[in-house]
């Protein structure tokens, strides 16, 4: 007995090795306080970096003298993206950091070159990244500031990234010590992933979900807007206090009825309301590699009539990143499933032949199949009706939710827009883009989106 | 070119191990001693010399200092001279784990060469005086016929030893280790073994197991009070197995674990370095720059070094603390690679194997229960720091038998082996006797008969036994003296 005990014990310390060795080992490594990436740089020269339709993203150069240097053809574009590796590591040059410096070439080339003591060529790292779509992004946001995260529903591949202000990585060492002394700068801040921002208007797509779940589809909601509305002495107003009349439950949505929605805050249960938003992925790391902030939903019960209505039209407490909104929005695409958001498509050795290819991996359901077709009705009724009328008449069809997030007192706010948009032997797109200080989503952050969905939709790629 | 053969010497050195591994498991299927049997040891003796040339070469080529080759040649020698302490002093001794020990050596002297040859050249030194002090072990134990007379001696010297630390010793590393450099518990393994086999080996009532159950359990906490979790750990275990292999009853057995397990929470929930060790084992990243931090270099180590490890002198090995004592699993880990360090767990297995083996063919009680016990501690004390290296379970900060930096724990193993061995020679004996006795005139054996009925002890006599219990030490020793005669005459 006792050898079997033994025997059992010793089976589970091999049995954890292997798993720790298949399994675990790579994320792990990949930890920016493994010191030991600088170990292969001795004998690999770091890999390329390219995007899904064959752009060099990242690159390095050996002079004649053997000196290396990192080029980034693409300059600020993909800044955040693709990242930096001088002055610490970011991005996919952080994440591949290791796939990066490990080679794959033809052994006996290997071999030749360490008998010539020469480096061999680090593997290729292929993203998911789309140069059309992210140059359509960046270009579309000009020199606003703000996010754009684009991505396939359903794979969870990330298209475009792109994040204002940014820098150029090529020259970052030389800019390095002005970024860093400034406070007020965040240009090394990935706000796609990382920036949280209240969600405004856009978060009323959980609110309505919560309504739904607790009134049915086929309610009978009614509300007659006077472009305000007053509870317990707290007032909310419409955008630019707009008096929406006469409205169902669909028009309050598409309208995006600040009045309304404020009204249905206070009838839900708030318990359930929080435990949706949970479900729908606040207050939890988001379920992805990539370096990304949580967002945060905070509703108790005990909570005051002016916050619960704040809350249901996404002011209040509330902060969401934009990868996360384009993830719920790809979700209500993808009959209520979210794929894990990925960057990296693929790794190849420097002939082109595939080493190790990531797949989609599914997150799970946040909501039921049932309720993402609700929820795509309401979105697509924004675009027909509503506030989003820009992306109607299309190629393609488009739908989403508007946002107009107040981040002062004095009622300035940033433009949302979340959605997706598919047409025919295309793969879907979801997307959300915030454009800081640009007033309401319409005017600011849906031309931004309908460029990129044209972009999209109307080359072949 | 240097970076080649480095690479090339890595692959031969995986290859040849994982063949002696193999041969490790093979050869159990062949009878000792039969020249099937002989040609595998002689196999991996040769994987063992050519392992160690080629990783000479590796340290070699990549550090050109001359005196790596004369080092490299004083090995060979102290093997060489291992070998013919076991094989010409001892004949019959066990040649697997004679090859094990001189394979775990090696790697050890290879790896500490690589890490700190200062370091290396101090556990050279060591491992000479424990070999020539191990020649005598075994003979002790073939003439030495009262070592169970010792009982509370052991039980003495063990605990002022480890209360002596306890209050002496300076914390170092967050526990109370070693005075003068030398660390008691290492030695104090072997005496409590000795205690529990004197105690138990012919215990009957509940008594004495209560007895003895406190003394164990006074070695235990005033290790947990010095803070040295993993010798407390193995203390622990190895005196559960004994009663358990002593008294046949699995009551002891679960109720023991359950008493350690009751035992470990309340030490969570008490003491803070208990919880760090645990937090750091959860998630060691979440507290890297903290109590993660050795377990976190540990597995990046692992992690980075893959399956075929980086090669000597190219990894980071000194970035993981401690590399060449409690942490170099994931040292060889990290330049050998993750088959290599599967190989070592593989020929600990065998090991730990073999000292099973001779605990089941021993027919005395008293040197089964050592046997065994000593199996315990070198099987367990494996798991526990491979089993922490890799964060399969908690760190507990004890070293890899053989392998690891350490004198005392150097010299206790190789004692502990050299014991284990003595004792396969006394089966052998056993054995040999055994053969005799079947030519044996038939008178003598009538005599035998007679003189096993008479066995106290052995038959069993309760009452009698209580009535000894104040003198039980020398009663005790007298009895065995008896039985071992017993035991030479029934066979």
């Amino acid at each position: 007995m006792i050898t079997y005990l033994f025997l059992a014990i010793f089976l589970i310390l091999i049995a954890y090795f292997i798993y720790f060795q298949v399994f675990r080992s790579e994320e792990v490594i990949n930890s920016p306080y493994n010191a030991r990436a600088d170990l292969y740089a001795e004998h690999v020269v770091r890999g390329d970096i390219v995007s899904s339709d064959g752009e060099v993203l990242a690159e390095t150069v050996v002079g004649s003298d053997g000196t290396e240097s990192r080029n980034y053809p693409y300059g600020d574009m993909f800044a955040h993206a693709v990242g930096y590796v001088n002055n610490g590591k970011s991005g996919i040059e952080s994440q591949a950091n290791f796939r990066l410096l490990r080679s794959h070439s033809f052994f006996l080339v290997q071999i030749m070159n360490d008998i010539r003591d020469e480096k061999n060529q680090g593997d290729t790292v292929v993203s998911t990244l789309d140069y059309r779509i992210q140059k359509a992004a960046y270009d579309a946001l000009g020199n606003q500031d703000g996010a754009v995260v684009v991505l396939e529903p359903s794979t969870g591949k990330i298209l475009a990234m792109v994040s204002k202000p940014d820098f150029d990585p090529n020259t970052l060492e030389e800019q390095w010590d002005s970024i860093v002394s400034d406070e007020d700068s965040s240009v090394l801040l990935n706000r796609a992933t990382q920036g949280l921002y209240p969600p405004g208007s856009t978060f009323k797509i959980v609110t309505a979900l919560e309504y739904i779940r607790e009134n049915g589809v086929n309610n009978n909601f009614t509300f007659d807007c006077e472009g305000s509305v007053e509870a317990d002495g707290q007032v909310i107003h419409c955008y630019n206090n707009s008096v929406h009349g006469q409205e169902d439950f669909k028009t309050a949505f598409a309208k995006s009825c600040n009045s309304a929605f404020a009204t249905i805050g206070l009838d839900l249960n708030l318990k359930k309301y929080a435990s949706l938003a949970d479900d729908m992925l606040f207050n939890k790391n988001l379920p992805t590699s990539l370096t990304t902030n949580k967002s945060r939903f905070s509703l108790g019960t005990d909570a005051s009539t002016g916050e619960i209505m704040q809350t249901a039209i996404g002011q209040g407490k509330t902060l969401v990143t934009p990868l996360h909104m384009a993830m719920i929005a790809g979700a209500v695409d993808n009959g209520g499933v979210v794929m894990k958001p990925y960057i990296i498509d693929r790794i190849e050795n420097d002939g082109g032949i595939a080493i190790r290819n990531y797949k989609p991996s599914e997150y799970g359901s946040i909501i039921s199949e049932k309720e993402a077709g609700i929820l795509q009705e309401l979105m697509e009724g924004v675009v027909s009706e509503g506030t989003a009328s820009a992306l109607s008449g299309q190629s393609y069809d488009a739908a989403g939710k508007t946002g107009s997030a107040e981040y002062d007192e004095q009622g300035h706010s940033h433009g949302w827009f979340v959605g997706y948009g598919s047409k025919d032997s295309y793969e879907d797109i979801a997307i959300a883009v915030i454009v800081e200080k640009g007033g309401s989503g319409s005017s600011s952050a849906v031309p931004v989106a309908k460029k990129v969905f044209d972009t999209y939709f109307n080359t072949k790629s | 070119m240097i970076h080649l053969i480095t690479e090339f010497s890595k692959y031969l050195m995986i290859i040849l191990f994982a063949v002696y591994t193999f041969y490790s498991y093979t050869v159990l299927k062949q009878k000792d001693g039969s020249p099937r049997a002989q040609m595998i040891y002689k196999r991996q003796t040769f994987c063992i010399f050519l392992l160690h040339l080629d990783a000479y070469t590796v340290i070699f080529a990549n550090t050109m200092e001359f005196r790596m080759w004369i080092f490299y040649g004083a090995q060979v020698a102290f093997i060489l001279f291992l070998f013919f302490i076991y094989k010409v002093v001892y004949k019959k001794s066990t040649k697997l784990i004679v090859n094990h020990m001189s394979m775990l050596l090696v790697i050890g002297f290879i790896i500490l060469t690589r890490l700190d040859f200062t370091l290396a050249l101090r556990q050279f030194e060591i491992a000479c005086i424990a070999a020539v002090l191990s020649i005598f072990v075994p003979l002790l134990i073939r003439r030495m016929k009262a070592l169970r007379r010792f009982t509370w001696l052991y039980a003495v010297i063990g605990i002022l030893a480890l209360g002596a630390v306890f209050v002496f010793a300076p914390v170092s590393g967050g526990a109370k280790l070693a005075i003068f450099g030398v660390q008691p518990s290492e030695f104090i393994k072997i005496l409590f073994v000795f205690f529990a086999a004197c105690m138990l080996y012919q215990v009957r009532d509940f008594r004495q197991i209560l007895i003895t159950t406190i003394v164990a359990a006074l070695h235990v906490l005033i290790l947990v009070a010095s803070r040295d979790l993993g010798a407390a750990l193995i203390f622990f275990v190895t005196y559960i197995v004994m009663l358990y292999v002593a008294t046949r009853n699995p009551l002891y057995f679960l109720g023991g674990l359950g008493l350690g397990a009751l035992a470990a929470l309340v030490a969570g929930k008490l003491f803070s370095h208990v919880r760090v060790r645990i937090q750091a084992w959860k998630d060691p990243f979440a507290n890297i720059e903290g109590g993660g931090w050795q377990v976190a270099q540990s597995l990046f180590a692992i992690g980075t070094g893959g399956w075929a490890g980086m090669g000597l002198y190219q990894g980071m090995p000194d970035s993981i603390p401690v590399p060449e004592s409690d942490f170099v699993f994931a040292a060889i880990s990290e330049e050998m690679g993750g088959v290599f360090a599967l190989c070592i767990i593989l020929v600990c297995f065998s090991c730990f194997l073999m000292t099973l083996n001779i605990a089941m063919q021993i027919k005395d009680q008293f040197y089964k229960l050592i046997a065994l016990g000593l199996g315990t501690v070198y099987g367990f004390q494996v798991f526990l720091t491979i089993g922490g290296v890799t964060k399969c379970i908690p760190s507990t900060g004890v070293t890899l038998p053989f392998v690891s930096y350490g004198g005392s724990s150097l010299l206790c193993t190789m004692i502990l082996f050299a014991i284990i061995q003595g004792l396969y020679i006394l089966r052998q004996d056993e054995g040999e006797s055994d053969e005799k006795s079947n030519t044996v005139q038939k008178s003598k054996k009538r005599k035998t008969i007679k003189t096993a009925e008479q066995t106290p002890g052995k038959t069993g006599r309760p009452k009698n036994d209580r009535n000894d219990r104040s003198g039980s030490g020398q009663r005790k020793g007298r009895k065995s003296r008896f039985d071992e005669e017993d035991i030479d005459e029934i066979w």
